[in-house]
């Protein structure tokens, strides 16, 4: 069953409220859409309503985290990575123990449009020296993030979608921090995908296989530290980089790559991903609208590989 | 025992000798508003925030917010006057190895307990300090001063609405009025007055005093701290510059350095109060 990463997020969160007494969460009048909302239900004294004060809820919660606590902070990602000097202040330089869970990332959220999506959301919290930015692709692995973020102790980022997603894993997966995660081998080409396209990026390239393309697919849940050995080392045995992210390809998912790649093994790619402001309509429209649906991937990733 | 009122008075006479030597030797920094924020610094941290060398990181320990942190000279001289750090430290302010950072970085020096400089956020992390004492029922409280350009910033009046939602009176604002900023007169550029009035009206307990007074700055902060309910604003007008008569002015010396002679004009008139 296709589920939210926002809503696998507020679950996790409401049960880790029993055993991890020193986590509290800030929302800014989002907590129904972030669902938050669930911690708030259990642990209402350890959830601050901020309202519509973006700015005052990412240094609140840097001072909560200065004096002990570990605070989550929500809300839809562009409102609350949009205040990045805040963050780069407060959060980043502070050393502040923050996570901010940034929901409605891409142009998946359909109808609202651009103003509330996120697709520069990466590329600024990359620039941050020690801010690590994970991107969970499903319920599971979002469910095993949010228990790894709360044990954690720096700065962190965690992106999430408004759309239900389709599982990649299966039981037995065991979410390994900083390391890439290959849902497929393959040795024509090797996708790197995050977030809500991945299991698109999954489908296109079973597809692909058919028509005798062997595709390698590899999740990368955790953008910042990039597993950079990783990212050589498939693009040594494939000698073909594609990328795909519900993101701008400036400094997002793409960008890292690029820059790695770049520096340690120069390697033919293409990126894919948003290269304009978004648009209202539905989220199934604007991923066929701007290539991010399987057969919009497809497409692109055949004239790719036929051209290079 | 608390040290007198007249004894602090003199210490920051010495301080305000330590910014004008940490500046000259560092060839830049702020002393318009380090000279003008000592006098508040000094009754705050050494009878109120009442830092020491051993509770610096004690969980329980005041905190103090420097929000207008390019006042930060003022702060490290406090800091070394309590002992946190070393005098013989003060004069490496603003060189590459040294945890004096032209603004307050608190990975390279805890005591300064945030980052600031980029005006306006101090103010929220003294907030959230203050709510954690709050959930955790501790007694300690956070102390922050703020500058008044700084007070034309959205993320200030962010706070100044929402303190009083979250009742924190353990939070004490000071406001260091010295009515300058780079570009000119805060009054003819973005005024904030009438500020009392404004700040009576989101629910904020508002004291009025003389920044360089000392009996009111102590009295003041004494009226804090029994008074429930409502976190605390105190304004204090205060000079730009003052006590190096050369430097008391709106915006001649917010950003630059004092030269040779400067720096030992200001000097000598600075230890003639102290004889």
């Amino acid at each position: 069953m296709a589920k939210a990463t926002r809503l696998s997020f507020g679950e996790e969160l409401a049960e880790l409220g029993a055993t991890h007494p020193d986590v509290v969460v800030f929302d800014a009048d989002l907590s129904k859409s972030t669902q938050s909302q669930l911690f708030a239900a259990k642990y209402p004294a350890r959830f601050f309503e901020m309202g519509i004060q973006e700015h005052n809820m990412i240094g609140a919660a840097a001072g909560m985290a200065l004096s002990g606590k570990k605070p989550f902070i929500c809300s839809f990602s562009t409102f609350v990575v949009g205040r990045f000097e805040v963050i780069r202040m407060s959060v980043g330089y502070t050393e502040a123990n923050v996570t901010v869970v940034g929901t409605h990332c891409g142009v998946a959220i359909g109808e609202d449009g651009y103003s509330q999506m996120a697709l520069e959301d990466i590329a600024l919290m990359r620039t941050l020296p020690n801010m690590t930015i994970i991107q969970p692709a499903d319920d599971r692995e979002t469910k095993a993030v949010v228990r790894f973020l709360a044990d954690y102790d720096h700065p962190a980022f965690l992106r999430l979608t408004r759309q239900g997603l389709e599982d990649v894993h299966g039981d037995d997966y065991t979410f390994e921090f900083g390391k890439a995660d290959v849902l497929k081998d393959g040795s024509d080409a090797v996708i790197f995908a995050t977030g809500g396209v991945v299991k698109h990026a999954l489908d296109a390239a079973s597809d692909l296989q058919a028509d005798g393309m062997n595709i390698r697919v590899v999740n990368i849940h955790t953008i910042a530290p990039l597993d950079i050995d990783y990212v050589v080392q498939a693009a040594k045995e494939t000698g073909k980089v594609i990328t795909i992210e519900d993101h701008s390809i400036v400094g997002g998912l793409g960008g890292a790559v690029a820059e790695v790649l770049g520096e340690h093994h120069p390697t033919r790619m293409k990126r894919i991903g948003m290269q304009s402001y978004g648009r209202s309509g539905t989220p199934a429209g604007l991923y066929e609208y701007y290539g991010l649906d399987k057969n919009g991937l497809k497409g692109q990733i055949k004239d790719f590989l036929h051209k290079s | 025992m608390d040290i007198t009122l007249p004894a602090l008075r003199r210490s920051a006479q010495e301080m305000r000798i330590d910014i004008i030597k940490m500046l000259h030797a560092a060839g830049s920094g702020h002393p318009g508003g380090s000279l003008s924020l000592i006098d508040l610094l000094t009754v705050i941290m050494t009878r109120y925030v009442k830092r020491t060398p051993d509770n610096v990181s004690d969980p329980d320990r005041n905190r103090f917010i420097l929000s207008k942190g390019h006042g930060v000279p003022a702060l490290y001289a406090v800091l070394a006057k309590l002992g946190v750090i070393g005098h013989d430290e003060l004069l490496s302010l603003r060189t590459i190895d040294s945890r004096l950072q032209g603004h307050p970085h608190n990975a390279s020096l805890p005591a300064v307990e945030a980052s600031t400089g980029s005006l306006g956020q101090g103010l929220s992390i003294a907030q959230g300090m203050a709510m954690t004492a709050k959930l955790d029922s501790k007694e300690y409280k956070v102390y922050c001063v703020i500058g008044d350009g700084e007070t034309q910033e959205g993320q200030i009046w962010e706070v100044l609405l929402s303190a009083p939602m979250h009742k924190l009176d353990n939070l004490i604002v000071v406001l260091d009025y010295n009515k300058g900023q780079i570009d000119g007169s805060t009054n003819d550029i973005v005024n904030l007055e009438p500020l009392a009035e404004k700040l009576i009206s989101f629910n904020w307990h508002v004291q009025e005093i003389d920044g360089h007074d000392f009996e009111a700055i102590d009295q003041a902060l004494q009226n804090t701290q029994n008074y429930g309910g409502k976190p605390h604003f105190i304004i204090a007008h205060t000079k730009k510059g003052k006590g190096v008569s050369f430097m008391e002015h709106p915006t001649e010396w917010h950003g630059k350095a004092p030269n040779d002679e400067q720096a030992a004009a200001a000097i000598k008139e600075l230890e003639a109060t102290l004889n």
